[in-house]
Order: structure tokens, then C-alpha cells, then sequence
């Protein structure tokens, strides 16, 4: 873990762990050592919310060729959804109260 | 080399222990049975979290003849799976360096609180955990030997200090204040070996009693049997490099 090399981003959405669905706040983007992927380093991605505690998390952990692939793919679906006039920018409201997750 | 008739015991749990600025931590320990006195070992959790490794690495040091702690250095920062809580902790950046020297100094004086523990304390540590030996080393009072396994990060440049860790640890090298064994991976990007090297030349230019090996076919992490980064030969030849550091500075 010798990179530290992280950032934040907030984002709103749910993100599903175990059984459950919880509210997603914030994505942690690290370039760092990886807990299950065979690689030194890998680009992880953390879907958290930190007011429910660490247990509320959805982890990726992507090869660096992965990961590139991964912001292109996104990036080309709403742009393709921005064309065909279906993109709805547009925040989350009324969002229910975070359910408590199992840690 | 314990021998097959010989009579062999242990207890390890979890304790509570005074960490920084008087906090209240857990912490996990390992100790030989019997009244000792045993030396005492600071066993540093690297950054991914305090986790079964580090349990079975502090078991471990207790086996071989050592009173071992292993402080949560994440105990603030919540609680959850070691994996989890380890996350929440790389997405911060790591553990604030002021904070983790506060919880070192707190695990040795936990030790030398006991009265089955000798005079002699060490420190160990891998990845960040070996970082974080060698800064103990050099800004706390009252250690005897620092093993710092792979410790990336030593050699910082100013890019690279934040208001968590503000100093490259390389910088305060003049105050280390007891032997340093070192072992590091020719294949590791972090630290690379002309960091290695550059941490050579700073412990011999202020005087420093160390010991670094560095092999060849390994990276980061070439301990950890449950990565792919384990190197078998170049572990085991590391733990006997670290059993005799420690059998000679600490007994």
C-alpha cells in the first residue's frame, strides 16, 4: 500500500452488498495494492458510504487495462444516451434513510 | 531451533493498551507461557489492515521467544472487516504519521509495563508497517533493534508529503537510535533499489549500525504467503536474517 495515491469523488446512487442495497455518497478511486486481484497494484474502486461505516462498501479491483476500458465504456454510453435525448441529468431526490449495514 | 521434547505454550488475545494522545486502542498479543522475562516486539499491521497475517505474524514472534503487540493503528477509524476498515484507510491516504508513532510509544510502553517482558524492545514492520519502523526508530525513546521489511516510502519527494505524513522519514535517519536490519525485493517499485540505496548512504553517512539484503527474483511483499508477491526461498532466508538480527540486538 505504498502508493497512497487516492482520491474522492461524491457521487449519488445505491450500490448492492450482499443481499441488501444501500446509499452510495462516495467512490474512492486508489491506485494502490489490491486485496484480492494477483497484482502488485491495481486501480480499486470503493463505492462507500461513510456515515453507514466501513462495511458499506462495493469494491472493484481492475487491471490498468481494465480500468482504462472501463472510463472509455462510460464515457461512450451517456454520450450515446446524451445523442439519442434519453440522458436525464437530473439529481437523486427524496432519498430514503441509509439502512444500517452488517459489518 | 526448538527441540521435539520440549515443553511449549502461548496465549494470544486481544488487550486494551493506551495509544495516542491517551487514547484507548486494542491491540493483539502474543507471549511465550511462563514468567520470562521474554524481549518485547512492536509488530507493525501493514497498510492493507491488522489482519490474519499480522495475527499469525504476531504469533509468530511469541513462538520464537518474544512478548509481541500488534496495536490497531485503524482502531479510530472504525471498526468492520480488516479489509474494509484497511480501504477506508487507503482512501484517506494512510494513517497519520503523528498518530501511529503515538500508538508505537504507547505499544512499548505496554510492554515494558509487563513483568514477564526484559529491557529489550524491537520493532517490526512491512510495507507502510516498515516505514513506520524506521521513522519510530528515529523519533521514539526506548527501542533496541527496528526491522523494517520492504518500507516504501522512506525516500519521499516534496510531491509526495502531505499533511498526514509531513516529512520523508529518510530526513530524520541522524536520530536513529538503535541497529536496523533491512530487507528488500530487487523487483519492488516501492521502494525501488536505487531508493534502497539511497537510504544506504544516508545511514552510513550519519554513522548508523544497519544490516540491508536485498534479493534478487522478489518484489513487494515477498512474505506474504497469500499473495502472489510470495517468494519462498527469499522468505525464508529472510526470517533467519530477522531471527539473528533480533538474537543479537535484543537478547
Amino acid at each position: 500500500m505504498c502508493t497512497m495515491i487516492a482520491h474522492q469523488v461524491k457521487v449519488e446512487g445505491r450500490g448492492k452488498s450482499g443481499p441488501e442495497w444501500f446509499e452510495v455518497r462516495e467512490a474512492n478511486v486508489s491506485y494502490d495494492h489490491p486485496y484480492d486481484l494477483p497484482l502488485e497494484h491495481a486501480l480499486n474502486i470503493d463505492f462507500v458510504n461513510e456515515a453507514l461505516g466501513p462495511g458499506a462498501r462495493v469494491a472493484v479491483e481492475l487491471s490498468v487495462e481494465g480500468a482504462r476500458r472501463l472510463v472509455k465504456t462510460i464515457e461512450a454510453v451517456l454520450a450515446q444516451a446524451d445523442q439519442r435525448g434519453v440522458l436525464q441529468d437530473v439529481p437523486v431526490v427524496a432519498s430514503p434513510a441509509p439502512r444500517p449495514t452488517t459489518e | 531451533m526448538y527441540q521435539t521434547d520440549q515443553y511449549e505454550g502461548m496465549i494470544a488475545e486481544t488487550v486494551s493498551m493506551r495509544g495516542h494522545n491517551g487514547d484507548t486502542i486494542n491491540a493483539y498479543v502474543a507471549r511465550p507461557l511462563g514468567a520470562g522475562p521474554f524481549p518485547g516486539m512492536v509488530v507493525i499491521h501493514h497498510a492493507p489492515g491488522w489482519d490474519e497475517w499480522y495475527r499469525e505474524c504476531t504469533r509468530r514472534f511469541a513462538h520464537h521467544g518474544y512478548v509481541a503487540i500488534s496495536p490497531n493503528l485503524y482502531f479510530r477509524d472504525g471498526h468492520g472487516t480488516p479489509e474494509d476498515v484497511g480501504a477506508k484507510v487507503r482512501a484517506a491516504g494512510g494513517a497519520p504519521d503523528a498518530r501511529v508513532l503515538g500508538d508505537l510509544d504507547g505499544a512499548n510502553a505496554w510492554l515494558r509495563s509487563q513483568p514477564y517482558v526484559s529491557r529489550k524492545v524491537g520493532i517490526f514492520g512491512t510495507c507502510s508497517g516498515g516505514r513506520q519502523a524506521f521513522l519510530a526508530g528515529c523519533r521514539l525513546k526506548g527501542l533496541d533493534a527496528v526491522v523494517d521489511l520492504w518500507g516504501g516510502r522512506v525516500v519521499q519527494s516534496k510531491e509526495e508529503l502531505t499533511p498526514a505524513q509531513p516529512v520523508a522519514p529518510i530526513d530524520y535517519t541522524k536520530d536513529l537510535s538503535s541497529p536496523i536490519l533491512g530487507l528488500f525485493g530487487n523487483e519492488d517499485k516501492s521502494p525501488t533499489p536505487e531508493q534502497v540505496n539511497q537510504h544506504e548512504a544516508e545511514l552510513k553517512k550519519h554513522g548508523k549500525p544497519y544490516e540491508f539484503h536485498r534479493y534478487d527474483g522478489a518484489g513487494h511483499g515477498f512474505f506474504y504467503y497469500d499473495r502472489p508477491a510470495y517468494r519462498q526461498e527469499q522468505a525464508m532466508d529472510g526470517w533467519k536474517k530477522v531471527w539473528a538480527f533480533l538474537e543479537r540486538t535484543l537478547r
